[in-house]
């Protein structure tokens, strides 16, 4: 990995919820950079500089809204910087912000993404016809939902496998005081169930619309040694993108997520992620995003991902497990899942994961993408310095 | 600890037009991504990192930056990022990513259309939702107070206002070989005002249009710009600060967060032959003068400035692509950049290039 050491040294995020009408956009910004700052022994003063991101703007309605949320982050007389990748872009956030340090250019930085989609509706958003562009239709899960069935074809998949992921997910959002989801009575039946939306995805396959945030702390090595807390190392970075339509483009298995994880497991010298990882922390907003993305990101041959599923590999006690959290299915602030992916993998190494702490975590990943699956961005974090 | 590499800007392209009814963004940006791409003599798919800036609102639609990458050809698949700022600040991201040392050179581009839609409306949206955005004042009203407390603070006069603007005319004139109205000064001041203290000629008007440039870092610059006989544009100090929001948290006459991004750059190391301001209406021409300590001697806006073309989310890189042109062709031995967002110059970047090494 390139440039000056990074840390993770302060974790925060929000309850996560349909609405919070309990706080403006300000307040949920504030609720995770707060708890973010204390988890870090810091104040406002003791930061270099603030690295927002969220998803678009129009999931809000209004334009550029670091602007008037400057001074709420305590950003008055300090560089700000807005990122903006799609869906990616909490994982994209997290990596700019790593950038300032391993740039050497600030020793703490204040990074946060937020999605307060009450504001606005992220349905309208997401299917305003634009000229000249191929129709989203009836938001995200009708554009992913014939690639999935390309995958069930391809992987000669069961067709229960999404839900499991739908099952094991929400069961693990139970241990997580902030997700947004509880539905302690989950099972089989019950997602099946839930009404067909898209086919194959039915209405308890499919991520929330929340309003949530999550902020972090990131520091240089001389500030982390230092920290009271045990930080989390960031072991490597990496994104990528790829145009969206083209006739060779493979969008169930994207080249760009295969050449981001060949990219970040190279700087932290993982040779195989189901072994050398403890857990996983993936963007998975539609149940079958799993099975879909183990091949992708090579914890499993391409074909055999839905038999890590399956056998309950990825289950909160299977060897690797996908999402302890609850993940993307149980919380989805969509500018502020991918940075929750990332942080939520921090917490595991820090042991700061409470009730859905991996024991002995060591080592982690966090994943993000966005669009329709052409931008990628990953960290590796760890217990040890790089 | 601080960054340690040099970086230079190697190209830069841009193109801009009133108004843009034949080409969407991606049309209107291939060329000119094309033209900084060749220019800088990198292959395209050699350069380590590509990042841009624009803001979805402009054409209503959720992903702008998304169809914009088919300008670029993201294939194999490419290192990218995006800021949802001016594309100034994507330059700022690059410079980061090459002094991390994960690169040694990037692509950095900006695009905007005002003629989707209606900017004054569009960019009132910035304003805070629950109090000030409400009420629905038009971005130009917003600026006129700024111009006003300035004229309170300083006892400077509307005939000084309009002096920028009919030079920001005549300097736009001159690099484009137009002929010009010998009293530009006081067809200007006789026009109505739009907004008191604004008049047209205050006024940036609304553009379309895109800009493209190529960094690269220590001997890859000086390899590239040696073959066409050109310097690099070293970016010897780059710094960006934010302001409060609120009209009534700040001096709207002045600009602190310019002057600190100045103080970071290394402004005051040494004299400025050029400064591009990104100046959307001619009292802010006076007021960055201020904040940056610029001496008489500068020449400020050689291009005409965003006065004459100001597309959104691309007129503050324009100004680093041209005070960096002016180095590169030996016209200016130092400039700065100036570019800045939100209401009343809340945000401002600070960028001083020089042509000998550092």
């Amino acid at each position: 990995m390139s440039g000056e050491r990074v840390a993770v040294v302060g974790v925060g995020q929000t309850e996560h919820r349909a609405v919070r009408t309990d706080v403006s956009m300000v307040g949920l910004i504030r609720e995770a950079a707060k708890r973010a700052l204390a988890d870090a022994d810091m104040t406002w003063t003791d930061i270099d500089a603030v690295v927002i991101g969220k998803a678009p703007d129009m999931f809000e309605g209004v334009v550029m809204p670091e602007l008037f949320l400057a001074d709420a982050l305590g950003a008055a007389g300090k560089p700000m910087l807005r990122v903006h990748t799609a869906g990616s872009v909490g994982g994209s956030t997290a990596i700019v912000a790593a950038g300032l340090v391993q740039s050497g250019v600030h020793e703490r930085v204040l990074t946060v993404a937020f999605e307060k989609q009450s504001e606005s509706d992220a349905m309208w958003a997401l299917t305003v016809p634009t000229p000249f562009q191929a129709p989203l239709v009836a938001g995200a899960g009708g554009y992913f939902a014939p690639i999935i069935r390309a995958y069930m074809q391809r992987a000669d998949a069961p067709d229960d496998i999404g839900m499991m992921v739908a099952v094991k997910d929400r069961l693990n959002a139970i241990r997580n005081p902030y997700a947004h989801l509880k539905l302690p009575d989950i099972d089989m039946k019950t997602v099946e169930e839930s009404p067909m939306l898209w086919e194959p995805l039915r209405y308890l396959e499919t991520c929330p619309s929340s309003d949530g945030a999550c902020a972090m702390v990131l520091a240089s090595e001389r500030v982390a040694d230092a920290a009271a807390k045990p930080p989390a190392w960031v072991q490597g970075t990496a994104w990528r993108s790829e145009p969206t339509l083209f006739a060779r483009r493979d969008q169930v298995n994207p080249q760009a997520g295969r050449d981001c994880a060949a990219d970040v497991y190279q700087q932290a010298g993982i040779t195989n992620p189901r072994a050398d990882f403890d857990c996983a922390e993936v963007y998975v907003p539609f149940s079958w995003y799993e099975p879909m993305w183990l091949e992708n990101l090579g914890f499993a041959e391409p074909g055999d991902g839905w038999k890590l599923t399956q056998s309950g590999a990825t289950a909160f006690d299977g060897d690797i497990p996908w999402n302890p959290s609850g993940g993307v299915l149980s919380s989805n602030p969509i500018g502020a899942s991918g940075m929750l992916r990332f942080a939520e993998a921090a917490n595991q190494v820090r042991g700061a994961a409470g009730e859905h702490q991996v024991e002995g975590a060591r080592r982690a990943l966090g994943h993000a993408y966005g669009g329709g699956s052409q931008f990628f961005a990953m960290w590796v974090v760890g217990a040890d310095k790089p | 600890m601080a960054p340690t590499r040099e970086v230079a800007v190697v190209s830069y392209a841009s193109w801009s037009s009133p108004a843009e009814l034949q080409r969407n963004e991606v049309e209107m940006l291939m060329p000119v991504v094309a033209e900084a791409v060749a220019d800088s003599g990198l292959p395209r798919e050699e350069i380590g990192f590509t990042v841009s800036g624009s803001c979805d609102y402009l054409i209503g639609a959720p992903f702008s930056f998304v169809s914009a990458l088919d300008a670029v050809g993201a294939w194999p698949p490419i290192r990218e990022s995006h800021v949802e700022m001016d594309a100034a600040w994507a330059l700022y991201e690059a410079w980061i990513q090459i002094q991390k040392g994960s690169v040694d050179s990037a692509l950095v581009y900006g695009f905007g259309k005002a003629s989707s839609g209606d900017p004054s409306e569009i960019f009132t949206l910035q304003l805070d939702p629950y109090t000030v955005g409400p009420l629905w004042p038009d971005t130009i009203s917003v600026a006129a107070l700024q111009a006003r407390a300035w004229m309170d603070r300083t006892g400077g006069s509307e005939q000084d206002l309009v002096e920028v603007g009919a030079r920001s005319l005549r300097n736009w004139a001159w690099a484009n070989g137009v002929d010009l109205e010998p009293d530009a000064v006081d067809v200007l001041l006789a026009q109505p005002t739009i907004a008191s203290p604004l008049r047209p000629g205050d006024i940036a008007p609304d553009t379309d249009g895109c800009a493209a440039i190529v960094l690269a870092a220590d001997d890859l610059a000086r390899e590239l710009a040696a073959r066409r006989d050109l310097r690099p544009a070293w970016i010897t100090g780059i710094d960006h600060r934010i302001e409060p929001q609120a009209l009534g948290l700040r001096d709207l006459s002045l600009s602190t967060s310019t002057t600190l991004a100045a103080l970071t750059a290394g402004l005051a190391d040494g004299p400025v032959d050029v400064a591009e301001l990104h100046t959307q209406f001619s009292h802010e021409e006076h007021i960055l003068r201020e904040a940056l300590g610029l001496e008489d001697g500068t020449n400020v806006n050689p291009s005409g400035g965003p006065l004459q073309a100001n597309p959104p989310m691309t007129a503050g890189l324009m100004r680093i692509g041209e005070a960096a042109a002016r180095v590169m062709d030996g016209e200016a031995g130092r400039a700065v950049a100036h570019a800045t967002s939100g209401p009343c110059l809340q945000q401002n970047l600070v960028c001083v290039l020089e042509g000998e090494d550092a």
